[in-house]
């Protein structure tokens, strides 16, 4: 397994305080991965240095076999090298039908006069089909988005995810709000997905990241603080400490 | 293509309505005017419902530009000012040489090309204390040159503009306020007496067309009017288009969630611009047909209040429903300037008489807070309904 992304000591702060200190990571292609850790353990910031929203203050990102660094560019030109988003809150463009929100997300040149002068294909259209079969939303092609259920629209966005072909998937909490069954389907697609390319799933459910039997990260003040299985990294004392010490504290 | 895709027009039934309702419309108007010999609509009346329609040209690119793409652009009315500027020089330019000429034409020594332009500098910058040409005339002479700068002018400003508040990502109510200033501030240069525009005499006489002195008004504001409801006619085709198109997806898309549209690999600042820019040319070109029949611009014209009525008339009508703009600038004009031109009867309420040249904004500010708070789709969102029902 080749490495396709590979972070190395990336920091970051925001008036002092440091959401991501001096983390490094490396995904390989193909493959699933879990990111835990508490509140504030700097999971949204991770994802945001990625995906070109926040610039890193130190520290180096590098992407694919050419290792090409990501830091500088713009978010839709990362977009186009291949990495796709899910946020945490499921955002779908709700006034246009789930087949054009599909359509938007489709691997297609993004000028806005290739856009403005796009023709549908049929390759175009029967790509759409299959998403549509894998994200369960066959029937819900011509609703708008805004009329799905709450688990819906999170398929939705992963399907647009799909459809935009990336090589790495970044996706933030997929099974909030949604119901026991469609926690299964959603897990059953996430792995799917994670047979050909490499995707990093960010989620507080500890039963939902043991249905993905995967390697787990947990984040902690903004670094990596173990790494490896489930139950391997739910039996380090550190990390035992942070959780516990964590919810005690909160709650 | 898939099998099941429809048609444009199936896809859009409305446009269908629409130009078969403004061809309907425009002939009902050509046939009773004054210059058929009917006369039942007089000449002014035609003049009105020509501005009229350009100002339903201006709306649907400030639906386009704000009820599609969601930037709220309170200067738009900056680039139609501008587009009736460029024409009104020429149109101002020649008919003067024409008199200049016509009136040196008595002397026994024949003028010198120096005198006649001295002559026409002195007419036209006299108002403002001047006769020497400033150098934005230079090609006001040239028809055509003047005619590609309604098109130019509008599409260069909106282009350095977007692209300065764009790739900053100034958003929602702050490039709200920043197009205001940019409004304001042409307006305030333009009212200076040596900004070159004749300070706010501003430019004059844009009705009488040079070389059509012997055509009368009656035929000259049937030609203009035919000319703008063709030109709102293509605007239109030309909006539907774009909107019904993946472009207008992604336009939509931007309005609802940009930066959902950013990790899709989306180049955001690009569309805004593009849309920002497109509007602004129309804008222009609507500018460049209103003036001629109004017959005099100065710089009031782009106060930033008239940008901000723009968009008045584009939430009445209905954002986001090309026809709904149409509605709301005709109706809300039309209403205008039937209660500030004193056609509205007063209403006498026996200790107040309620005078409609002074409580008409009144109204309109009533009338605006009720779509808001009731009909947030404006009349078109009404219109709509109504379809759904039957």
């Amino acid at each position: 397994m080749k490495s396709l992304l590979e972070m190395s000591g990336i920091t970051k702060s925001f008036d002092g305080f440091k959401a991501i200190n001096n983390l490094s990571l490396q995904i390989g292609e193909p493959e699933l991965r879990a990111v835990i850790g508490p509140n504030g353990a700097g999971k949204t910031t991770f994802m945001d240095i990625i995906t070109g929203k926040t610039k890193p203050d130190e520290g180096k990102i590098l992407f694919g076999e050419d290792n090409r660094s990501l830091l500088g560019m713009s978010e839709s030109r990362i977009a186009m090298l291949g990495i796709g988003r899910k946020f945490q809150k499921p955002t779908v463009f709700e006034a246009q039908t789930v087949r054009e929100n599909l359509a938007m997300a489709l691997r297609n040149p993004r000028g806005p006069f290739a856009v403005l002068f796009y023709r549908k294909t049929t390759a175009g259209a029967a790509r759409i089909e299959e998403i549509a079969e894998e994200i369960n939303l066959t029937d819900h092609l011509t609703r708008p988005a805004g009329e799905l259920s709450h688990g819906q629209k999170q398929w939705l966005e992963i399907g647009m995810l799909l459809a935009q072909s990336p090589r790495l998937l970044l996706v933030d909490e997929p099974a909030a709000g949604m119901t026991a069954q469609e926690r299964e389907h959603t897990t059953d697609i996430l792995r799917k997905a994670a047979e050909t390319r490499a995707v990093i799933v960010v989620e507080h459910d500890m039963e939902f990241v043991r249905r993905l039997n995967c390697k787990v990260t947990v984040l902690h003040e903004g670094s990596v603080l173990a790494e490896g299985s489930l139950d391997h990294v739910t039996k380090d004392p550190t990390v035992v400490d942070v959780y516990l010490g964590r919810s005690d504290a909160g709650h | 293509m898939t099998p099941t895709r429809k048609s444009f027009v199936a896809r859009n039934p409305s446009v269908l309505y629409f130009l078969a309702a403004l061809g309907l419309f425009t002939a009902i108007v050509a046939v009773l005017s004054e210059a058929s010999g009917v006369g039942l609509i007089s000449t002014s009346f035609v003049k009105t419902l020509g501005k009229t329609l350009c100002l339903c040209l201006v709306a649907i690119a400030m639906d386009v530009v704000w009820g599609y793409c969601g930037i709220l652009s309170l200067g738009h009315f900056a680039f139609f000012g501008i587009g009736g500027y460029a024409i009104g020089m020429w149109l101002m330019y020649a008919r003067t040489e024409i008199i200049v000429i016509d009136s040196l034409a008595g002397q026994v020594i024949p003028p010198t090309p120096q005198e006649v332009s001295d002559a026409i500098g002195n007419q036209i910058f006299g108002v403002v204390g001047s006769s020497e040409f400033p150098l934005l005339w230079a090609f006001a002479d040239h028809l055509w040159i003047q005619l590609a700068l309604v098109v130019l002018v509008p599409g260069l400003l909106a282009l350095v503009f977007g692209w300065l508040a764009f790739r900053s990502r100034v958003t929602g109510v702050y490039l709200s306020i920043l197009t205001q200033a940019m409004t304001l501030a042409l307006a305030l240069y333009l009212f200076q007496n040596d900004s070159g525009l004749r300070g706010n005499n501003g430019l004059s006489g844009l009705q009488n067309i040079p070389g059509f002195d012997d055509t009368g008004q009656d035929v000259v504001s049937i030609a203009f009017f035919l000319t703008s409801a063709a030109a709102l006619a293509l605007g239109y085709l030309l909006f539907a288009w774009i909107t019904d198109s993946k472009l207008g997806n992604i336009i939509q898309a931007i309005r609802d969630d940009e930066s959902r549209v950013r990790f899709l690999g989306y180049h955001v600042e690009s569309y805004k611009l593009f849309v920002f820019t497109l509007t602004a040319v129309i804008a222009g070109i609507a500018g460049a047909l209103y003036y001629p029949q109004a017959g005099i611009i100065n710089p009031a014209e782009i106060a930033p209040i008239a940008s901000i009525y723009l968009a008045v008339w584009v939430a009445i009508g209905g954002r986001g429903r090309l026809y709904g703009a149409v509605i709301g600038a005709a109706v809300v004009s039309l209403l205008s300037s039937w209660f500030t031109g004193g056609g509205a009867p007063s209403v006498d309420l026996g200790f107040y008489v309620i005078n409609w040249v002074d409580w008409w904004l009144v109204l309109l500010g009533l009338t605006f807070v009720a779509v808001t708070l009731f009909a947030p789709q404006g009349i078109g969102g009404l219109f709509d309904k109504l379809v759904r029902k039957s």
